[in-house]
């Protein structure tokens, strides 16, 4: 029997104009695990999770979620997208923020009310969310877009750059309900470009100049590289690309 | 039909939230509209003209003014050459509007003004021109069966003032410039806040959002239409002979035609700065070709491309003549359509971003 992914993209492309921002991303990512995206910014992170969301088209390839091609409203409704900056209506407080979005995906009544607490809780927003979302931290802006994206039970998380700007003891606890939801069933796709946070995730792969450069563990690609540490170990992979890429040029 | 019900009350309540926004699409136009009117029926005024030299006969005639009020200042003074330079000096330093110089024998007249308001310049033209005709025809001997003109307004009538004409078609250029303006502004926020991509994230689909964002800007227009409608009819006293119904549904029509087309521009915008660019692009030809001028054919023609132009033309049709939506009715089909096309556009660029 087929193996069981939760997200899954064959050989993706995407260009803006004349700038390549992709270059055949396939990627593979197993159903209720924490998949980790790392590379520095600028790397096409944002983009491939994007496409994934279904929220941008793909010159070319196809995204499955949940054994789904993409983009599927049904499949949408199960999935949970946190941007990298935070999108939120500033005049709204937070409270009509979770409303707007809660009933996109569906929720009504007692049902929304119920998750929008649940979900307020999970951030530690709940005292705040009469304040208008304007007055908001950044910080807490973060939080707020996180718990959105929680707040329709999803069974597919996609995460950009969660963590940033977040507080270590907030950050350690966002990673514990990620562990938690995990365990659940639900697939996570993170991205980050810090390394310790990617050495977190059940599996990862390895992102520079729109390429995946090697997926794996963090042991199995820290072994690969014969590296003392994980940074080693990307840049170990990052200089094989390179070396590649130019012995196709001169070839 | 859910979400775009979701989506119009979100606008709706951030509108609420927004109070600078409110006061620009409710207040803003009623200035706008409350100054126009004040300059257009306050130029009600005297025009002075100075006499270098005249028969006595022509002064006389001429002071009587038959519409318009004249006061005659006298130049003459023995030196003509000198009560010339006089008047030419009084006319820069705006002491008189101008001046005129008729020798005895009626045979003709120099006129001396300044031309650079045209306007004001024909009408002195004219009213020296028909004193000088007047006093000839008061001294010939013989009789003649005296031609009287008798004027029928077909529109109108003496009292239409320079706004009423006007202000039928301000009225439609305001409405559609502050919520091309509001629209387009809100809209882009989305784009760039990355509010619509989370939007897009979500199960709903393109074509809702453009009309749930239709249908919460409409709940705007309507109650911008009618504090318009309502200020011009009563506060300023236009003359408005159709219904004020139809006056309200042509406001509310074009709100929604400016309101799609705003979105429509936000898709070729980047920031706040570049849409507030495509005024120049977009609404000042359209006021120009719109009707508020009048035309030669082939601008005319040009005009008749412009979605204002509908506007102003059904605006015309029920404030001035007094007609209803049998003359109307291709105006109004024309503004929807415009709409309909506005926003099949904007569902056309978010397809960029999602297929469905």
């Amino acid at each position: 029997m087929q193996e069981a992914y939760g997200i899954q993209t064959e050989v993706i492309n995407k260009s803006y104009g004349k700038r390549r921002i992709l270059y055949d991303v396939s990627l593979k990512v197993p159903e209720g695990k924490i998949y980790g995206l790392l590379g520095p910014s600028g790397c096409g992170k944002t983009t491939l999770v994007k496409i994934i969301s279904g929220i941008l088209r793909p010159d070319d390839g196809t995204v499955w979620v949940r054994n789904q091609q993409m983009p599927s409203l049904q499949v949408m409704g199960q999935m949970g997208y946190m941007a990298q900056a935070a999108a939120l209506y500033p005049t709204l407080n937070g409270y009509e923020n979770l409303k707007f979005f809660g009933s996109l995906y569906g929720l009504k009544g007692r049902g929304l009310k119920e998750r929008i607490s649940h979900v307020a809780a999970l951030v530690n927003l709940t005292d705040d969310l009469s304040k208008r979302v304007g007055n908001y931290s950044g910080g807490m802006k973060q939080r707020l877009s996180l718990s959105i994206a929680l707040l329709p039970n999803p069974k597919v998380l996609i995460l950009d750059e969660p963590t940033v700007g977040i507080d270590p003891l907030l950050r350690q606890d966002i990673w514990s309900e990620l562990y938690e939801l995990s365990g659940q069933g639900v697939t996570i796709l993170v991205t980050t470009h810090v390394m310790d946070e990617a050495q977190r995730c059940h599996g990862l792969a390895m992102m520079r100049n729109g390429h995946i450069l090697a997926t794996g563990t963090a042991a199995q690609l820290q072994q690969a590289a014969g590296a003392g540490t994980f940074e080693e170990a990307f840049i170990f992979f990052s200089n094989a690309a390179e070396h590649e890429e130019g012995g196709n040029k001169n070839g | 039909m859910d979400r775009i019900a979701i989506l119009a009350f979100r606008i709706v309540d951030q509108l609420r939230h927004d109070k600078r926004t409110m006061a620009l699409i409710l207040f803003a136009p009623i200035i706008v509209l409350f100054l126009v009117h004040s300059i257009l029926t306050g130029a009600d005024n005297t025009y002075k003209i100075g006499v270098i030299s005249a028969p006595e006969d022509y002064v006389t005639q001429l002071a009587k003014g038959e519409d318009i009020s004249v006061e005659v200042i006298d130049f003459s003074n023995g030196d003509m050459d000198l009560a010339i330079e006089n008047a030419i000096n009084a006319i820069k330093t705006e002491e008189i509007t101008a001046a005129v110089s008729v020798p005895d024998d009626l045979a003709n007249a120099d006129i001396y003004l300044d031309g650079t308001d045209t306007a004001v310049a024909k009408q002195i033209t004219g009213i020296i021109k028909s004193a000088l005709s007047l006093t000839l025809r008061e001294k010939l001997p013989i009789s003649i069966e005296e031609s009287e003109y008798r004027t029928t307004y077909v529109y109108g009538s003496e009292d239409t003032s320079s706004f009423d004409n006007f202000g039928a078609a301000m009225i439609g250029i305001i409405i559609f410039f502050f919520v091309f303006l509001i629209a387009g502004i809100n809209f882009l926020g989305e784009r760039n806040s990355g509010t619509l991509e989370k939007m897009l994230s979500t199960p709903i689909k393109r074509g809702e959002i453009v009309i749930g964002y239709v249908l919460g800007f409409s709940i705007l227009a309507l109650i911008q239409t009618v504090i318009v409608t309502v200020f011009v009819v009563y506060v300023l006293d236009v003359t408005v002979i159709g219904s004020i119904w139809y006056v309200l549904l042509i406001n509310l029509l074009t709100a929604i035609m400016a309101l799609t087309l705003g979105m429509a521009i936000s898709g070729l915008a980047s920031s706040e700065f570049q849409m507030v660019q495509f005024i120049p692009i977009i609404i000042i030809p359209q006021i120009f070709l719109c009707g508020l001028f009048s035309l030669t054919p082939g601008w005319e023609l040009l005009g008749k491309f412009v979605p204002l132009t509908y506007s102003v033309g059904a605006l015309r049709e029920v404030m001035l003549h007094g007609n209803g939506i049998g003359d109307i009715w291709l105006d109004l089909l024309v503004i929807l359509g415009f709409s309909a096309f506005f926003m099949l556009l904007n569902v056309s660029f978010l397809r960029k971003q999602r297929s469905i």
